[in-house]
């Protein structure tokens, strides 16, 4: 393929460098004490996870930052992730009551890192396993879904066990999140806390059925996410050249950034979420140009809004009403374009590199839902959501299987 | 434009906004460039035998994000002797005709000092004395300063000596360190006062290092008391000036003093009786510059209503200050909350539930309507939803008409009127831990 010029090393440091920047102490102090401390606070409720948001600004405010990330963490153990890769607009700040005093909402989402990275600096041990109960929990899936799971039953004094194909923990968080939003090593910092209190991991496991696991522990938790980016099952989708997002993504944050080689001309299938982390990620590793492909309307794309404004700020250009036909080759083992179909006709769209982000499709995975000892939770339930919707999701689970393994004694 | 010219005690100024006696009034450069910025008068740091300070000197209590909203002093008067201070303070009147110069004076007790002080100070051609009888620390410590304010004896006799000699006007400078400053302000006008200022600081300590425990602000680990100001001392202020204009045994002008930083606070204490105003904290925290919108924004203020002169506005508010025993027990309020401005933050909810009557109901936030109501017959009309309310205007008292007459505490004691009906408690007992 051809490729792009690459960037210097600076240029790429910068590139990624975090989208959203840690308040100050200053500032900090002026955002937390601009929230109101509303009452049954919308924010609280808009999360999943139900983080009592005004409390924990509150201790910023009054400079207990340790308390404050206790309120945090307490009830969402991926509080550090979250803080850089919710998407805020659309849940606690956009539930904020100031939007309605025609105001800028509080900025949580900052507010949560300042918190949070306090207790990632200074080493600081939150939580406390509960005495033991003896039960044992096989957790599948070291995503946010299962490490919720894992913690919350490690508190309420379970032994667990986590098993993960990968050779990392974190799922998504580690490999899969804009490396502007979420690096890898914050990703796996907030897994060894949670680790820390006490759960097994074992990594480099890739669990085919549950069913052993159903004779050796008391309580098994699938959290295995969803499988691999849908196949586009039109020609060409297989010639090199062409890539699925995650796969680009999870390369480009587990190598160092030039090591990620990207078309000159880069053209994104899809328009969700990871459609426009894939097109800004090849924009800012150096792609002349970068442009997302959609077969539907600018007004059907599935992405938040305030993603779509990020992938224009960054310079990429969409094409709607665009349905992909064909990736052709360039005769030499790579691609030269996308042929597409458009009200006007046809057209090829000129592309020395295609990503296909058209969506994960369900994992090869046999749930036996009726056995009461089994729970799911994260994307392999929920079809595909946030890290805060697998947090709460593995949270409620933890509450489930202890009520379970106790004889419902909910604490 | 409204005419801001002050006339206090025979002592004329441009306007009535004055630098009080302190740190930005401690060089002839200080007071020349505020006057050039539009200040009307300034009272000089106190002069006296000159004194050596500390290092850590003030100390600061933040609200929140905002800073100084409460500021403390350990500061003695001035470290520069005597002669370098009278002979700027005639430099400055010389040059600034116009302006009120205003000499702070705070020697040792006795008669021979004072007259000697006093005397000089008038040959530096100054509009007036004022006799530093507030100053709450280190000062009071050798018998000076707020240890005289403090006794009504001491200060009605050093009064008199001043007056043996002066030929300018004296004001007095009160402390409001003591149980009934009215007190004090009676025997500065038997010692034969022209004129009032007040209030000076309150004894305070701002606060403690945590990680130390060295009360702040701390010199060398150790703090000592100091004098609070700033914008938290001025609601003490309005009431202490209020309480001696009021006094009818009083009846000398009094320059307003405390937390004065906006235009609003300055025309509150001339409406409660101040016929000039002095500043100090407001110039420390940023600057001569402020007096710039405190004559604008008086002056826009005073032609809005229709006010010509000081004099019009100056003690208006007075006669409505009254005893509690005087006031109507059949006014009654409802509090009404505007669902359109609501934003729904509930913090109405929690400080009444909590804080007052339990006179506000919740509704459901998911009905997408109102998430709050008054209860009308549970509401006592505190203002206590409205204060809390962030929305401006979304919470308001209105008064609910009766056919009562007014009857007051003293009139209703006496069986003379009978109440309105009148709002009740009515859940006390029926709280329970919500279900979770």
């Amino acid at each position: 393929m051809e490729q792009s010029v690459p960037l210097s090393e600076e240029q790429l440091a910068k590139n990624f460098a975090d989208i959203a920047p840690p308040l100050t102490n200053d500032a900090a102090l002026l955002e937390a004490n601009k929230c109101l401390f509303c009452h049954d606070a919308p924010c609280t409720i808009a999360c999943p996870t139900h983080i009592d948001v005004p409390a924990f600004i509150k201790k910023i405010a009054s400079g207990n930052l340790r308390g404050s990330a206790r309120v945090i963490l307490d009830a969402n153990p991926f509080g550090h992730s979250c803080a850089r890769a919710c998407p805020v607009e659309v849940l606690c700040e956009g539930a904020c009551v100031l939007n309605d005093r025609d105001e800028q909402p509080i900025k949580i989402a900052l507010l949560q890192r300042h918190a949070t990275d306090y207790v990632l600096e200074h080493k600081l041990r939150l939580f406390q396993p509960g005495p033991s109960t003896g039960k044992r929990v096989a957790v599948v899936g070291a995503g946010p879904a299962g490490l919720s799971c894992a913690r919350d039953l490690r508190r309420r004094g379970h032994d667990v066990t986590v098993f993960e194909a990968k050779a990392q923990p974190g799922g998504l968080n580690t490999y899969g999140i804009a490396e502007y939003k979420l690096k890898a090593d914050v990703a796996l910092a907030e897994v060894q806390d949670i680790l820390d209190l006490g759960v097994e991991l074992k990594t480099g496991v890739t669990i085919a059925s549950i069913d052993p696991l159903l004779s050796q522990y008391d309580a098994v938790f699938v959290g295995v996410g969803l499988g691999g980016t849908k196949r586009l099952g039109i020609p060409g989708e297989d010639l090199p050249g062409v890539v699925d997002a995650l796969t680009f993504i999870e390369h480009l944050k587990t190598h160092p950034y030039r090591e990620t080689t990207v078309g000159r001309r880069v053209v994104v299938i899809g328009a969700g979420n990871t459609a426009i982390d894939a097109v800004t990620q090849a924009k800012r590793l150096g792609a002349a140009a970068a442009t997302i492909v959609y077969r539907r309307s600018e007004a059907d794309m599935p992405c938040y809004h305030y993603e779509y404004e990020l992938a224009k700020r960054d310079g990429c250009g969409f094409r709607f009403n665009a349905a992909p036909q064909r990736i052709i080759g360039n005769g030499s083992g790579g691609v030269s374009g996308l042929e597409v179909r458009t009200d006007l006709g046809s057209e090829t769209i000129p592309s020395d590199m295609v990503i296909v982000a058209i969506g994960q499709g369900e994992r090869d995975f046999v749930v036996p839902r009726n056995d009461p000892r089994v729970f799911v939770g994260g994307d392999c339930a929920n079809g595909g959501a946030e890290i805060v919707n697998a947090a709460a999701e593995g949270g409620v689970a933890a509450k489930r299987i202890h009520e379970m393994l106790t004889g419902g004694d909910a604490m | 434009m409204a005419d801001l010219r002050t006339n206090f005690a025979d002592i004329k100024s441009p306007n009535p906004f004055w630098l009080a006696s302190g740190p930005p009034t401690n060089t002839y450069g200080q007071v020349a460039k505020a006057f050039d910025q539009g200040w009307g008068g300034a009272v000089w740091k106190t002069i006296g035998e000159p004194i050596i300070n500390v290092f850590s000197r003030y100390g600061s209590v933040d609200l929140g994000a905002t800073r100084m909203m409460g500021f403390n002093n350990i500061e003695l008067i001035s470290d520069r002797p005597v002669a370098e201070n009278l002979k700027e303070i005639a430099e400055v009147k010389r040059n600034y005709p116009t302006h009120a110069v205003i000499a702070s004076l705070m020697v040792e007790s006795k008669r021979a000092a004072w007259h000697e002080m006093v005397k000089q100070t008038e040959d530096t051609g100054a509009d007036g004395i004022e006799l530093n009888f507030g100053c709450p620390h280190g000062m009071s410590e050798r018998g000076m300063g707020s240890a005289v304010g403090q006794v009504p004896d001491y200060t009605c006799q050093i009064v008199e000596w001043v007056k043996e000699v002066a030929t300018i006007p004296v004001i007095v400078k009160l402390t409001p360190n003591v149980t009934d400053i009215t007190y004090i302000a009676r025997a500065a006008v038997k010692g034969g006062a022209d004129a009032l200022s007040l209030i000076n600081t309150i004894n305070s300590i701002v606060g403690v290092d945590l990680s130390t425990f060295e009360p702040q602000p701390s010199v060398a680990g150790k703090s000592s008391h100091g004098g609070y100001c700033g914008p938290a001392v001025k609601p003490i202020a309005l009431h202490l000036v209020s309480a001696v204009a009021a006094d009818p045994s009083v009846k000398i002008p009094i320059s307003g003093i405390g937390g004065i930083a906006s235009w609003r606070d300055a025309a509150e204490f001339i409406a409660l009786g101040a016929g000039s105003v002095q500043v100090c904290t407001a110039v420390m925290h940023y600057g001569f510059r402020i007096v710039e919108d405190l004559i604008d924004g008086l002056s826009t203020w005073m032609d809005e209503r229709g006010h010509r002169t000081l004099a019009d506005v100056r003690g208006r508010a007075l006669p409505r200050v009254t005893t509690w025993e005087e006031l109507d027990l059949n006014y009654h309020l409802l509090a009404h909350i505007d669902q359109d401005k609501c934003i729904k933050c509930e913090l109405c909810w929690t400080a009444c539930e909590d804080g007052a009557h339990q006179a506000i109901r919740r509704l459901p936030r998911d009905n997408g309507g109102p998430v709050v109501e008054i209860i009308e017959e549970a509401c006592v009309g505190c203002n206590l939803c409205a204060a809390v309310c962030p929305v401006q205007e979304c919470i308001t008292m209105r008064q609910v008409p009766n056919e009562y007459p007014p009857v007051s505490w003293k009139e209703y004691a006496a069986g003379k009127r009978k109440l309105a009906p009148r709002s009740e408690h009515f859940h006390t007992a029926t709280w329970a831990p919500s279900p979770k």
